[in-house]
Order: C-alpha cells, then sequence, then structure tokens
C-alpha cells in the first residue's frame, strides 16, 4: 500500500483507503451453507489484489473490457474492481438475458474477459462462443459441474488468483503501480441501458462519476461505515453499481450478497439493514404479502391488524399535511408500534432500516402511504444510468408519492421548452460507448443531459416527472395524452400488473391490460372461480368485471378526455424475453404497437373480439406460440366512440 | 474396470408371481447405469433386493469384496449403499433440514445420553455433520427450503429433498427409483443435471430406474433391459436403441401390455 492514497480519484484508491483505514471491518459479506461469511477490507483488497494480477498475468491490458454474470457475489464484484485496478472497465450484465443480447453486448463492448457465476452461466458462454471475436478467457466462480469442461480459455478463479500471486511475487509493486496510473476521468463501469428502442447502449460511467455520486448521496443520506445493505438488485443495473459497490467504497460499509435469489425476504428479515431500496414491485410485493397473511390470519388478529393499519394511515395523512395529530390519535399509534408496526417492519427486515428508498418507476400512493404509516422511512429517488443513478432525492421531511424530490447538491436540473427535463453535473456520464451519434443527441455542448423524461419543477422546489418525453402526444382533437401516466395510475391496483394506454393522433384512450396472476388468481380462489392458466383466468368474464371496475376507480382520477374508454385483457403478461418491455420493465412501446396492431385495429374500429398470436420466448431461445382469442370490452357508462 | 456391485443369478418370487429370474449385472465403478423396461418388469424388486430390502430366493449379490445378499438394509446402507424411492418416502412433518441430518444417521457415533448432553464430542460431531449436510443443500440448491416442513413442498422438491437424503448417506453406490416419475419437463432437466453431477463430482456409482426414455439414454453409461423378470439386453444407449427383442418388449408384445401390472 505504498501507492498514494491521497488524492481518492479513482475507486481502486478508495479500495486502498478502506484497506488501509477500515481494515478489519467488515467490508462484503455472503450467506454460504447458512452462515453469513465475511471478508473484512483488508481481505476484500487482497481478494481484488490476487485477481487482478491473475489478470494481468493473463494479459489484460489498460481499456480491456470484462464482464460479470451472475447474481451478486462477493468474487463478481471483486472481479469488477480488479479490472478497474488494471485500468479495465467492468460491463455487468443481466444475468437473465437471453442469447441474442448477452452476444450484442459482449460483442458491442468487445469484451476480453468474462467472469461466470456458474455452470448455468457459463454454458450461455460457450453457446455464443465462436461469435465472440475479442473474447480470449472466462472465468467461473463455483466449480460445480465444471469437471466435465476441457477448454484452454476456461479458469476458475481459484486458478486465476493463484496465477495472480505467483505474478505479484514476480512482479512487486505492479498492482500499486497500475492503481496509480489511474485517472478520475478513465471510465469505471459501462452500463447497457436496456433501450426501449432499438439496440440496448452502453453508457461510459467514469471514476469521477462514480465517486462524486456516491459522496453526494452518502452526506444526503448520512451514510456511515456502521451500515449495513442487501445486495440483491440485479448488478448491470446502475443503482446496484451506485447503490452498493461505489457507496460502499466511499462510505466504508459492509454490503451483504443473499444466498441464493429464493432467499432474498428471509435474509433480508436476518440481517435487518440500516438501508434498503428496491424498486416499486418489490415494496407493492411487500405490501401485498401482508395483506394476504393478514387476510389468512385468526379474526383477533385481523381486526387488530387493521385497526391498527387506519389509524396510522390517518395519523399519516394529517403529518404529510403538515398537521397537528391529536392527542388520542397519537397514542393509538404508539399502541399500535407496539402491537402491529413494529412486528411487521421486523417480519420484512425493515426494523432498523434508517431510510428506504424506492426508484426506477413511480410508486402508487397507496403503497407508499401504508409503508411511511407503519414507520418505514420510504422515499423517492430519481435518476437514470446516464446520470449515474442520481438526480434527485426526497429530503426525510418532504417525502411524498408524487415528486421525484430535490436535485442534490452538485446537480442542476432544468426544464427545457417541451417541458423535457435536462441535467448537468458530476453525476452525468462520459457518454455512451462507440456511439457518437447517440451520445450528441442527449448530450448538448454545455453539458446539458437530455433525459427523454417530461416533468416541471413544482412549488417546494421538487422535480415532478410525468412519462417519456417522446411519448407524450395528443388525441385526435388536441388534448395532451401521456400513456405512462395512465399506465401508472391503472397500476397501482394490485390486480393489474402492466398496462399500455394508447391515444395519440386516436379519438380516445384504450388499454391492454395483462392481470397480476398472483393477486387476480388469489381473488378467484376466494370465490371459488376455478382457472387453468394465466390464459384462461384473464379470459373470465368475472375477471374483466374486476378490472373494469378497477379502470372505473382509475377514471375517477383521470380528466374527462383522457378516461379509458376500452380495454382488453391480454392473454400472456408482458416479458422481457419476448421484447415487449426492457429488463427494467420499461414498454417498448413501439415494438408493442406493431405487435398488437391487431388489437389497436379492433380498439378504434369497433370490433369486439380478437385473435391473439402470440409468439413466446423462453429464456434458452426456444419460441413457442400461442393462440387465443380476448375479447374487448367498453367501461361501463362510457360511450364507446366518440 | 473392476466391476463395483456384481449381481449373479438372482431370483426372487412372491408366492406365484415370479419377479426376477437368474438375473446378473456386474455394476463398474463410477458408471450411471439405469435399468429400464416395461412395468412389473421387475425393476424395483431388483432395487430391492441390493438394498436389502428383499433377500433374493437365489443367487448371490455381492459389493465388492462383501456378500451382501442376506445383510439387512441397515447394513446395506452403512457399507454405502443409499436408495430413494418411488413413491417419496421422506417424513413429511420433519423440515427439510431435519429429514437431511436424519440421512446422516447412521455416520453418527455418540450415543444417546451423549447426544443428549450434547457436550463435546457430541456437539462436535453434529456440527460436522451439519457442515456436510449444508453443502448438501447448496448442491441442490435449496438453501430457501431448509425451514419448510417437507411435507408442504411441490413433488419435484420432494423428489431432490429425497435425493438429498440418499447423498447425506455419503454413497458410494446410489440406487434411484424413478426420481423423475411425476416430474414436469423443467423439474425433470434439473434432476438429471444433479444426477450428473453426483457422479461426476462426488464419483458416486448411479443404478437408476427411469421411464423417461430420453433421460435415460442422455444421461446413461449403460443400460440394462428387464422384461418379465429377465435380462432382455444390456449395453450402451445406442446398442440397447437398436436391439429387436427391446423394441419388441416396449412396443410389439401383447403379453407385456395384457401382463402390465405393476409389480413391487
Amino acid at each position: 500500500m505504498e501507492a498514494d492514497v491521497a488524492d481518492l480519484t479513482t475507486l481502486p484508491r478508495l479500495l486502498l483507503r478502506n484497506a488501509r483505514d477500515l481494515a478489519e471491518r467488515p467490508a462484503i459479506r455472503e450467506k454460504d451453507r447458512g452462515i453469513w461469511q465475511t471478508w473484512t477490507w483488508l481481505q476484500y483488497h487482497d481478494q481484488v489484489r490476487d485477481f487482478a494480477l491473475g489478470l494481468a498475468s493473463l494479459g489484460l491490458r489498460r481499456g480491456d473490457r470484462l464482464s460479470v454474470i451472475g447474481d451478486n457475489r462477493p468474487r463478481l464484484y471483486a472481479a469488477q474492481l480488479a479490472v478497474q485496478c488494471l485500468g479495465g472497465v467492468s460491463v455487468a450484465v443481466y444475468q437473465d438475458s437471453i442469447a441474442k443480447e448477452l452476444a450484442y453486448v459482449w460483442n458491442h463492448a468487445e469484451v476480453s474477459v468474462i467472469v461466470a457465476e456458474d455452470q448455468e452461466q457459463v454454458d450461455k458462454v460457450v453457446g455464443l462462443r465462436p461469435e465472440l471475436s475479442a473474447l480470449r478467457v472466462v472465468i467461473y466462480d463455483d466449480p460445480r459441474g465444471m469437471t466435465g469442461y476441457r477448454h484452454d480459455w476456461l479458469k476458475s478463479y481459484q486458478d486465476v488468483q493463484e496465477a495472480g500471486r505467483k505474478f505479484g511475487a514476480e512482479h512487486p509493486g505492479y498492482f500499486e503501480a497500475e492503481i496509480d496510473k489511474g485517472r478520475a476521468d478513465d471510465v469505471a463501469i459501462v452500463c447497457y441501458t436496456s433501450g426501449t428502442t432499438g439496440h440496448p447502449k452502453g453508457a461510459m460511467i467514469t471514476h469521477a462519476n462514480a465517486i462524486g455520486v456516491a459522496e453526494i448521496f452518502c452526506r444526503a443520506e448520512h451514510v456511515v461505515p456502521e451500515d449495513t445493505c442487501l445486495a440483491y438488485l440485479p448488478m448491470a443495473w446502475a443503482g446496484d453499481a451506485v447503490y452498493t459497490l461505489f457507496a460502499s467504497l466511499v462510505a466504508g460499509f459492509c454490503t451483504n450478497c443473499p444466498e441464493s435469489p429464493e432467499t432474498v425476504q428471509r435474509d433480508l428479515r436476518e440481517l435487518g439493514p440500516t438501508t434498503v431500496l428496491a424498486p416499486p414491485r418489490i415494496w407493492e410485493n411487500m405490501l401485498t404479502g401482508i395483506q394476504v397473511r393478514a387476510a389468512d390470519a385468526t379474526p383477533l388478529k385481523r381486526h387488530t391488524f387493521n385497526y391498527f393499519r387506519s389509524v396510522a394511515e390517518r395519523a399519516e395523512i394529517l403529518r404529510s399535511d403538515g398537521k397537528p395529530v391529536p392527542t388520542g390519535l397519537r397514542l393509538a399509534t404508539a399502541l399500535g408500534e407496539f402491537f402491529v408496526y413494529g412486528p411487521v417492519r421486523d417480519q420484512l427486515g425493515l426494523r432498523q432500516a434508517k431510510w428506504a428508498l424506492t426508484g426506477g418507476a413511480p410508486l402508487g400512493p397507496d403503497t407508499f402511504r401504508f409503508f411511511r404509516s407503519i414507520g418505514v422511512n420510504l422515499k423517492q429517488v430519481y435518476g437514470s444510468t446516464e446520470t449515474s443513478g442520481l438526480v434527485s432525492l426526497q429530503p426525510d421531511t418532504e417525502a411524498n408519492p408524487t415528486s421525484a424530490g430535490r436535485p442534490v447538491p452538485g446537480v442542476e436540473v432544468k426544464i427545457a421548452d417541451r417541458g423535457e427535463v435536462l441535467v448537468r453535473g458530476c453525476s452525468v456520464f462520459k457518454g455512451y460507448l462507440k456511439n457518437e451519434d447517440a451520445t450528441r443527441e442527449v448530450l448538448d455542448a454545455e453539458g446539458w443531459f437530455h433525459t427523454g423524461d417530461a416533468g416541471f419543477i413544482d412549488p417546494r422546489g421538487h422535480l415532478v416527472i410525468i412519462d417519456r418525453a417522446k411519448d407524450v402526444g395528443a388525441l385526435a382533437d388536441g388534448t395532451p395524452f401521456a400513456p405512462q401516466f395512465i399506465e401508472n395510475k391503472l397500476k397501482f391496483s394490485p390486480f393489474i400488473r402492466e398496462a399500455v394506454a394508447f391515444g395519440n393522433e386516436r379519438p380516445f384512450v384504450a388499454a391492454m391490460v395483462a392481470i397480476d396472476l398472483g393477486t387476480v388468481g388469489n381473488w378467484a380462489e376466494r370465490r371459488g372461480l376455478p382457472y387453468t392458466s394465466y390464459t384462461d383466468l384473464s379470459q373470465k368474464a368475472e375477471v374483466r368485471e374486476l378490472v373494469a371496475g378497477e379502470i372505473r376507480k382509475c377514471n375517477q382520477t383521470l380528466p374527462e378526455a383522457t378516461k379509458i374508454r376500452r380495454f382488453l385483457l391480454l392473454t400472456k403478461d408482458l416479458e422481457a424475453d419476448d421484447a415487449e418491455m426492457t429488463r427494467t420493465r420499461k414498454v417498448r412501446r413501439r415494438f408493442v404497437a406493431e405487435k398488437y396492431a391487431a388489437v389497436i385495429d379492433a380498439f378504434y374500429g369497433g370490433g369486439n373480439e380478437v385473435e391473439l398470436a402470440t409468439t413466446i420466448t423462453y429464456e434458452d431461445g426456444r419460441q413457442a406460440s400461442i393462440q387465443s382469442r380476448a375479447r374487448i370490452e367498453d367501461v361501463e357508462g362510457m360511450p364507446a366512440h366518440v | 474396470m473392476s466391476s463395483q456391485l456384481a449381481i449373479h443369478e438372482v431370483s426372487k418370487a412372491f408366492g406365484g408371481v415370479q419377479a426376477v429370474t437368474r438375473v446378473s449385472l456386474e455394476v463398474r465403478q463410477g458408471e450411471i447405469l439405469s435399468v429400464i423396461g416395461p412395468n412389473g418388469a421387475g425393476k424395483t424388486t431388483l432395487l430391492n433386493m441390493i438394498s436389502g430390502f428383499y433377500h433374493p430366493d437365489s443367487g448371490r449379490i455381492m459389493l465388492e469384496a462383501a456378500d451382501i445378499t442376506h445383510v439387512r438394509p441397515n447394513h446395506v446402507a452403512e457399507l454405502g449403499v443409499a436408495r430413494t424411492f418411488q413413491n417419496i418416502a421422506l417424513f413429511r412433518g420433519m423440515t427439510v433440514l431435519d429429514n437431511l441430518m436424519l440421512g446422516r444417521h447412521v455416520r453418527m457415533k455418540s450415543g444417546v445420553l451423549a447426544s443428549f448432553v450434547y457436550w463435546g464430542l457430541a456437539q462436535k460431531e453434529e456440527v460436522a455433520h451439519r457442515r456436510r449436510v449444508e453443502d448438501i443443500i447448496d448442491f441442490l440448491k435449496i438453501q430457501d427450503l431448509r425451514r419448510l416442513p417437507t411435507g408442504s413442498l411441490a413433488y419435484g422438491l420432494q423428489k431432490r429433498v429425497e435425493l438429498g437424503r440418499a447423498l447425506a448417506l455419503e454413497p458410494k453406490i446410489l440406487l434411484l427409483d424413478e426420481p423423475m416419475g411425476g416430474c414436469n419437463h423443467e423439474e425433470k432437466e434439473d434432476m438429471a443435471r444433479f444426477v450428473l453431477d453426483v457422479n461426476q463430482e462426488w464419483g458416486a456409482t448411479i443404478i437408476l430406474i427411469e421411464h423417461d426414455m430420453g433421460v435415460v439414454m442422455d444421461i446413461s453409461d449403460r443400460v440394462a433391459v428387464l422384461d418379465m423378470g429377465q435380462k432382455i439386453a444390456e449395453g450402451t444407449p445406442d446398442d440397447v436403441r437398436a436391439n429387436p427383442q427391446v423394441i419388441k418388449a416396449y412396443l410389439g408384445d401383447t403379453k407385456a401390455a395384457t401382463n402390465g401390472g405393476r409389480r413391487g
């Protein structure tokens, strides 16, 4: 550790600092064989060093790109830091991507080394090997099932580290010298944005971006080395990189990797992390889980829960309006804390959470209010891959379900003419990898990043996001129409998993709705309604009636002109594997409009039934076709045609 | 290759029903040997004789140098032969973890009193056994099921836990009786992967009874075919597939079809 750690301009230098200053404190944990196994910062440093030197011995050069694929594992995080120590770039990919997507990203980024978690991921690489011209080495973490593989380009993680120790002994000081060569402006990671149109684009995030954003964030949220977080979101998502990899290096807190994707909920409870970041879907699932369990509980428990839930909600509404809470209600909430709120938070693993963040998409106001009312400091954060995951954040005292929070210090936000949100500051990325045209489109000469989101600044100074700017259109009569705004309102219903709204240059708004198999299935079971599959359930008259009711509720909050007049229940959910959505579950609007052209024609042509021939793609790339019929429903009390 | 298990001319009758007639089979160290045949061909009876549940009326079974023809099942288990059952035989009220720990039972040395006091050696032993069990849990990817009662699990997962319990015995030879029976396509793929991994990574010899010919032909080193209690063919999957007698037993023989009640 002779390297100069005084100027902490790159992530590897932060690692050196932590190994020196926080040597014996936990850096990263993983639950393995049922027990949390810890690496201290010193051990983490050694692991990274050995792996980095191993990569060096394999001929990795500055600027080379290494990709990791798999669930969150300490060794995969270490591999990302290791390549950065050598001046290389880390490219994490979604572990559930289909082969075609992986091949595109790996070829586009000219990845020369892939670190795969296990046999399942190695198999994907082996299948694509002939297409990947830049690929030289594949390294696997979990050796299970790998004995039968004989390729000279396939190596185990241990072997690489072993080679690294040998290389280190032969080249003393090499590791530190390489870290010393790193510059703040070097690219640290490339995050491929899911891209709702066309191919994914690789956003280059520099060390300066990474450290800048993490420092702002840690200061704003008072992150300290004693904090803990659970790393369970995909490593390919910019949010995971920022809030676990970058922030843990900057603040020196401990990252925890769950035992398996299936055990996340239990691991969360065991750990009780002090900081939690989750997309809206997870919060909604948690709430649904609580509601289902409350409904199944004994009458006494159920009534207790419902009573204190309504108490908490009343108090929360008063608090958020800035009104005083009467003494009686305050007493009731104190009792509720003891009997209900505390135990519920404990069950969810949120008991020690100082704050919890939701981001990536809007969260329903009911869900938001529920978590705040039971004492979870839930707040919204807004950011995108190109802004290193952070633009604005809600302060503790100003949390609310509608805004995206205040722009953080060091980041400027302004609203352009068409209502597009522009961002400038340390979080704005360097550009798209090997795609200057796309970069020029979004990054102007003055350094403003054009987010593509339409929004405004409200009187309190909070940023409010409405929709993607390019999706905002107008109905035939000129009424402005923001599809995502309507879709989000629909998705706040627990029964609706996905929705796509149409209406641009059309006489009225119509929507395709995908039901939530879990909640609708549960609803059907409770009423003794038999069903065999998603397709069958979605086309039941009772279910159509249920969803029509939800749409009517949603319509009450919409202006007359943009009320939903017709809808159709899809016979399958929208899937990323079918290219209908991005991996972060954003609708690929243009593709969906093409694929479901028959539905749109029927919406506006007055048809009542549509033949749906949908092709579904399995994770291994196989395809199958499903034929089904779906009915179009007019929402009651609405003229079908204007 | 030397034979690890040698079955020599064994026969078994239940009353007037001749379930297995003079079947001989050599099982080689480290191979996956599948035993196939129509329903009632005597496959499970053969497995039961190897594991000591039944004793043959005549013939001999040798495990390495030991004659196990008349050895009791618990002793066969101690010698390193573990099995799973066609109809799942787990303790439904016990957790996955407890079921697997139970699989370690024959390897535990502490007596009742020592285990009760749970101090010193007994504790150390329990920890060592738990470590093995955790390896198995990791291997079978059932970390999320540890604390759940096995009765509450889906069928395919129960099959997986049953394999886990057999593995807890650290078997030299693993007898699997229709491990994929009643499983859906995905569960079958998973199970086939586990069987291959057990064979390759843990070095266990595997004797597999399975009806899914796709699986059998894919993962077996050798296949033996029984029909009406007799061995009618033995060889590599390709040999067996091309064998006219096997084709007859499966497709063309009306006697097999009418006689087809499932025995043991």
